[in-house]
C-alpha cells in the first residue's frame, strides 16, 4: 500500500512535467497546425540555460530558471520568425522536416558548448519531508505545486485576457480570426514564446531529479506527443489530463511490470490509440 | 531525343565510373566509405518511395534497417543458417514487418503518421536495447559473417564487398526506376498530389500506400543485411532517431521525389562528413541548419535545383518557337471542333 | 430511373447538412443543384461521390444500391466528379496529369512494373492514348506537354474536366466549375458541359452563377438549408416562390 501511495506521488511529479512539456506543444499546434519535433530541444536548452546561470553566474535558482524561461522562449520566436513563418504555406512535410534541423542544430551546438557530459542541477530544496509516511524530497513537491501554478496562470490568461483570447480565436479559426482583425504574426510569436517558456519551466523545475545532458529532450518530446494525441491535439485541458495519465501509468508500471520496459508504455498507449482510432482521441469536430 | 540521349550516356558514363573506381583510389579505406555510401543509398532510396513519391514521411525508417540487419545478424550468428538464405529470409522479415506496421500506421495521416511512425521507430530500438536475451542488448551483435562464396566469387574482401554493394544498389534502383516510371508509380504520385482527388479518380488508396510502405521498409531491410555483412558488428544505437535523421538528411540534401537524389545525398553527405571528420559529433552545428534551409530554399534538393536551372535554360533557348506555336491556328480548331 | 437519391440525409454532430432529398438525375442532361451558400450542396455531392457516408437513405445508380460503396469504386462504376479547388499536381505536365486518370481501367501491376512486362507496356499507351484524347476533347491538345505551373487557371480547369472525364466515365459531376473564371472562359466552359452532353454524357453541376444555370441546365434541383425546396425545369425554377424567398432572404446570387 505504502509503495502504491509513494508511486502514485511520483506519478503526480512525472505527469506534472509531461503537462507543461505537451501544453506548449499542443498550444503550438493549436494555432500553426505543425508538429513541433523542435520542441525536445526547447526543453533541453532550458535546462542548460537554467543550469548555466546557476553554476556559472551563482544566480538563485528562480532568477535562473526565469532568464531560461525568457531565453528560451525568445528562441522558441526566432523559431517562428525565420523558419516556420517563411514555411507557412509550403507542404507539411517541410514544417516537420525544419523542424528536425533545428533540433539536430541545437542538440549539436548544446554538445559543443557543454559538453556530452550528464550533469546534475543543483537545487536548494533538496531537504527530505516526510508526511503521512511518505518520503519526498522538496524538489518533487515543489513541481508539483510550480506546475499547478503556472497551468492556472496560464488558464487564466488565455480565458481572462484580450490576448488570451486571440489565441484561442486563432486555434479555432485562422482565417476566421485573420478577417476580424487578429495579427495572426503577433500571435503566433507569441504562442511560441509561450511554449519555449513552458518547455523551459519543465526542464529546469525537472533537472535537480533527473539530469542534464544534449538527448534529454528525446524521450520527453515523444512522450509529449503521445500526450496530445491522447487529449486530441491542439486541445489545452487534453494537455494537461494526458499529462498526468502518463505519468501515472509508468510510474504504476516501473513498479508493477518492468523498470526496463517503463519508457515502452507511453508508445504502447499511442500504437492502441490509433490502431482504434486513426485520428486520435477527442478530436475537434471540422479538421481532419 | 537528344535528351533521352543525355540522360542515358550520362547513366552509362556513371555506371563505368563506379565500376572502375576501385581500380583509381589510392586505399582500401575510401573503397570502405563507398561501399557504406551505397548501402545509404539502397535504404535512403526506399525511404524515397514512400516520402517522395507517395507523401508519406515514415519516421520508423530506421527502425526498419535495424530490423534487416538484426534479422541477418542473429539469423547468420545465432541460428548458423546460409549465409542467402538468410539474406533472402532478412527481406522477408522485414517486407512482412513492414506490412503488419503499414496495415495500422496508414490508416492515420500527415502528423499523425509521422508521430505514429516515430513512436513505432522508438518502440523497435527500445526493444533491440532491452531484450539482451535475443538481441545482445547495448553489447550489440559482433562476428557477423561476410557475404557466402557464390561460386567462386568470394566476398571476404574490401573489393569484392563494394561489388556486391553496388550490384545490389544497381539493381535496387533499377527496380526503383521502373516502379517509378510505371502506371505503379503514377498511382503513387497521384496520392502524393491529393489523395482526395485519387480516390475520385478510381485509385485505391491504401492498397496503394500500404504497397509503397511495403517496398520501402523491403529495401530498407537490404541496406540493413548489407550493412550488418559489411560493418560485421550492430548495436541498438543503428535504429535510434539519429541514424533516421541521417537518412531524412540524405534525401532531402539529394533531392526527395526524384530517382538520383537519394545517391547524389548519401554520397555527398558521407564525403563531406569525411572532410569534416575533426568536427565529429558536432557536424549537426552544419548540417542542422542546412536541412532547415534546404527545405525553405530548394525543398527539392540539389537534384531538384539542377533540373529547374536546365528546364529554365532550355525554355530560354525555345522560348521563340514556344511563342509561334501558339499563335499556329490550332486555337481555332479547338473552338470548331 | 438513371441516378437517384432517396432521402439522403447527413449530419454533422447536431448539424443537418443534407435533410431527406429525393432528386433524381436524368440522363443525358445538364443537370444542375443550386442554392445559398452554406445550402450543402457540396455535402450533396460528397454524399454520391462516396466520401461521406450518409447519415440516413439510399444512393441508386441504374438499379444497384452504391450507399456504402467507398469513393474509388463508385469511380470505377462511371461516376467522376471534380473540386471546387483544383489540387493538380504542379510540378508536372498537362499529360502526365491526366494519364493517371485511366489508371482505374488497367490491370498492370507491381510486377508488370518492375519486369516491364507486354501488359504494362500496353496499358501504359492506352492511359496515353486516352489522355491524349480526352484533352483533346477539351481543347488543351497543343499544352500537353506544359507544366501545370505554366497553364492559366481556365486551362487548370479544362485539365481537371480531362481527368475526370479519363476515368471513362457515364456521368460527371461537376462542383462549381466556373468558380475564378472570368465570364468570357465561363462561356467557354459551358459549351465544354454541352459537349460532354451532346458526346453522350450526363451532367450534374453545382453552380452559382445563376445565369449560366439557367441557360444551361435542362433540369435543377435548388437546396436551401440541406433542405430541397424545388425541382424542375429552369422556367419552373424562376417562377418558384420559395426559391425567390429563400434567394431574396438568403444570400445573394452572385
Amino acid at each position: 500500500m505504502d509503495i502504491l501511495i509513494q508511486q502514485l506521488f511520483n506519478g503526480l511529479t512525472i505527469g506534472s512535467v509531461y503537462s507543461l512539456v505537451a501544453l506548449g506543444l499542443t498550444l503550438v499546434y493549436g494555432i500553426l497546425h505543425i508538429p513541433n519535433f523542435a520542441h525536445g530541444a526547447l526543453y533541453m536548452m532550458g535546462g542548460y540555460m537554467t543550469f548555466t546561470m546557476m553554476t556559472k553566474f551563482g544566480f538563485h535558482y528562480w532568477l535562473a530558471i526565469l532568464i531560461a524561461v525568457v531565453a528560451v522562449g525568445l528562441l522558441g520566436v526566432l523559431m517562428e520568425r525565420f523558419v516556420f513563418h517563411p514555411l507557412r504555406n509550403a507542404p507539411p512535410l517541410h514544417d516537420k522536416i525544419a523542424a528536425i534541423g533545428i533540433l539536430l542544430f541545437l542538440e549539436s551546438f548544446a554538445q559543443l558548448v557543454w559538453g556530452g557530459d550528464y550533469l546534475t542541477m543543483p537545487t536548494p530544496y533538496n531537504q527530505v519531508v516526510s508526511i503521512f509516511g511518505l518520503t519526498f524530497t522538496m524538489q518533487r513537491l515543489l513541481i508539483i505545486i510550480a506546475a499547478i501554478v503556472i497551468m492556472i496562470a496560464l488558464n487564466l490568461f488565455l480565458k481572462k485576457t484580450f490576448t488570451g483570447a486571440t489565441i484561442i480565436a486563432m486555434s479555432q479559426n485562422r482565417e476566421g480570426a485573420n478577417l476580424v482583425g487578429i495579427n495572426t504574426t503577433k500571435v503566433a510569436m507569441l504562442t511560441f514564446l509561450i511554449s519555449g517558456g513552458l518547455a523551459a519551466l519543465a526542464s529546469s523545475l525537472a533537472s535537480p531529479i533527473n539530469l542534464v545532458f544534449p538527448g534529454m529532450g528525446h524521450l520527453v518530446i515523444l512522450k509529449a506527443f503521445v500526450i496530445i494525441i491522447l487529449g486530441g491535439m491542439g486541445s489545452i485541458p487534453g494537455a494537461i489530463l494526458g499529462g498526468y495519465i502518463l505519468g501515472f501509468s509508468e510510474s504504476l508500471g516501473a513498479t508493477y511490470i518492468s523498470n526496463d520496459y517503463k519508457d515502452i508504455i507511453a508508445f504502447i498507449l499511442l500504437v492502441l490509440i490509433l490502431t482504434i482510432k486513426p485520428t486520435g482521441l477527442f478530436v475537434k469536430g471540422g479538421h481532419t | 531525343m537528344t535528351s533521352i540521349f543525355n540522360k542515358r550516356n550520362s547513366i552509362i558514363f556513371f555506371v563505368l565510373l563506379s565500376l572502375i573506381f576501385p581500380a583509381v583510389v589510392p586505399n582500401d579505406y575510401f573503397l570502405y566509405l563507398m561501399t557504406t555510401a551505397f548501402i545509404w543509398v539502397i535504404a535512403v532510396s526506399g525511404l524515397n518511395i514512400l516520402a517522395g513519391y507517395t507523401g508519406y514521411l515514415s519516421l520508423a525508417h530506421a527502425g526498419f534497417f535495424a530490423i534487416g540487419a538484426y534479422s541477418l545478424g542473429l539469423l547468420t550468428v545465432k541460428v548458423e543458417m546460409n549465409y542467402w538464405i538468410a539474406f533472402v529470409l532478412t527481406l522477408g522479415i522485414t517486407s512482412l514487418s513492414g506490412l503488419l506496421v503499414g496495415l495500422i500506421a496508414l490508416r492515420t495521416k500527415e502528423h499523425f503518421f509521422a508521430i505514429y511512425t516515430l513512436c513505432v521507430g522508438y518502440i523497435i530500438y527500445l526493444v533491440i536495447d532491452k531484450w539482451e536475451g535475443l538481441t545482445g542488448g547495448v553489447r550489440g551483435l559482433i562476428g557477423i559473417p561476410t557475404p557466402a562464396n557464390i561460386g567462386s566469387l568470394a566476398f571476404d574482401s574490401v573489393h569484392s564487398q563494394y561489388y556486391l554493394v553496388l550490384f545490389f544498389m544497381l539493381l535496387s534502383l533499377l527496380i526503383i526506376y521502373r516502379i517509378v516510371h510505371s502506371l505503379t508509380g503514377r498511382t503513387f504520385i497521384a496520392i502524393r498530389n491529393s489523395e482526395q482527388l485519387a480516390t475520385t479518380i478510381g485509385v485505391s488508396t491504401m492498397k496503394n500506400k500500404l504497397l509503397a510502405f511495403v517496398l520501402s521498409t523491403f529495401f530498407a531491410g537490404m541496406s540493413g543485411a548489407l550493412y550488418a555483412s559489411v560493418i560485421r558488428f550492430i548495436g541498438p544505437e543503428i535504429a535510434y532517431t539519429s541514424v533516421m535523421f541521417d537518412l531524412l538528411m540524405y534525401l532531402l540534401v539529394g533531392g526527395i521525389g526524384t530517382i538520383s537524389g537519394p545517391i547524389v545525398g548519401a554520397i555527398v553527405i558521407v564525403w563531406v562528413s569525411q572532410q569534416l571528420q575533426f568536427l565529429q559529433e558536432y557536424r549537426m552545428l552544419i548540417f542542422g541548419p542546412l536541412l532547415t534551409l534546404i527545405i525553405i530554399f530548394y525543398p527539392r534538393g540539389i537534384v531538384g535545383a539542377f533540373i529547374s536551372l536546365k528546364t529554365r535554360a532550355q525554355a530560354k533557348k525555345r522560348k521563340v518557337p514556344i511563342v509561334n506555336e501558339s499563335l499556329t491556328p490550332t486555337q481555332k480548331q479547338i473552338e470548331e471542333g | 430511373m438513371y441516378l437517384e437519391t432517396k432521402q439522403l440525409t447527413k449530419k454533422f454532430g447536431g448539424l443537418v447538412a443534407v435533410n431527406n432529398v429525393d432528386f433524381s438525375i436524368e440522363k443525358g442532361k445538364i443537370n444542375a443543384i443550386i442554392g445559398p451558400n452554406g445550402a450543402g450542396k457540396s455535402t450533396f455531392f460528397n454524399l454520391i461521390s462516396g466520401f461521406h457516408p450518409p447519415t440516413f437513405g439510399q444512393v441508386i445508380f441504374k438499379g444497384t444500391d452504391i450507399t456504402t460503396l467507398p469513393a474509388n469504386q463508385i469511380a470505377k462504376l462511371g461516376i467522376s466528379r471534380t473540386f471546387q479547388t483544383t489540387n493538380l499536381f504542379e510540378q508536372a505536365t498537362v499529360l502526365d496529369n491526366v494519364m493517371v486518370g485511366h489508371r482505374l481501367r488497367t490491370e498492370s501491376n507491381l510486377f508488370d512494373a518492375i519486369f516491364r512486362t507486354k501488359r504494362l507496356q500496353r496499358e501504359d499507351k492506352q492511359c496515353r492514348d486516352k489522355a491524349m484524347e480526352v484533352l483533346t476533347f477539351v481543347g488543351l491538345q497543343n499544352i500537353t506537354h506544359k507544366m501545370i505551373t505554366n497553364i492559366s487557371q481556365e486551362e487548370k480547369k479544362r485539365v481537371a474536366f480531362a481527368l475526370a472525364l479519363a476515368t471513362d466515365p457515364e456521368i460527371i459531376f461537376l462542383d462549381e466549375p466556373a468558380a475564378g473564371v472570368n465570364p468570357d472562359e465561363t462561356e467557354g466552359l459551358a459549351e465544354l458541359m454541352q459537349k460532354m452532353v451532346d458526346y453522350g454524357l450526363t451532367v450534374c453541376l453545382i453552380e452559382h452563377k445563376m445565369q449560366m444555370v439557367m441557360k444551361l441546365a435542362q433540369k435543377i434541383m435548388v437546396l436551401n438549408y440541406g433542405e430541397k425546396i424545388a425541382e424542375g425545369t429552369p422556367d419552373e425554377i424562376k417562377n418558384n416562390e420559395a426559391v425567390i424567398k429563400a434567394y431574396l432572404g438568403g444570400s445573394a446570387i452572385a
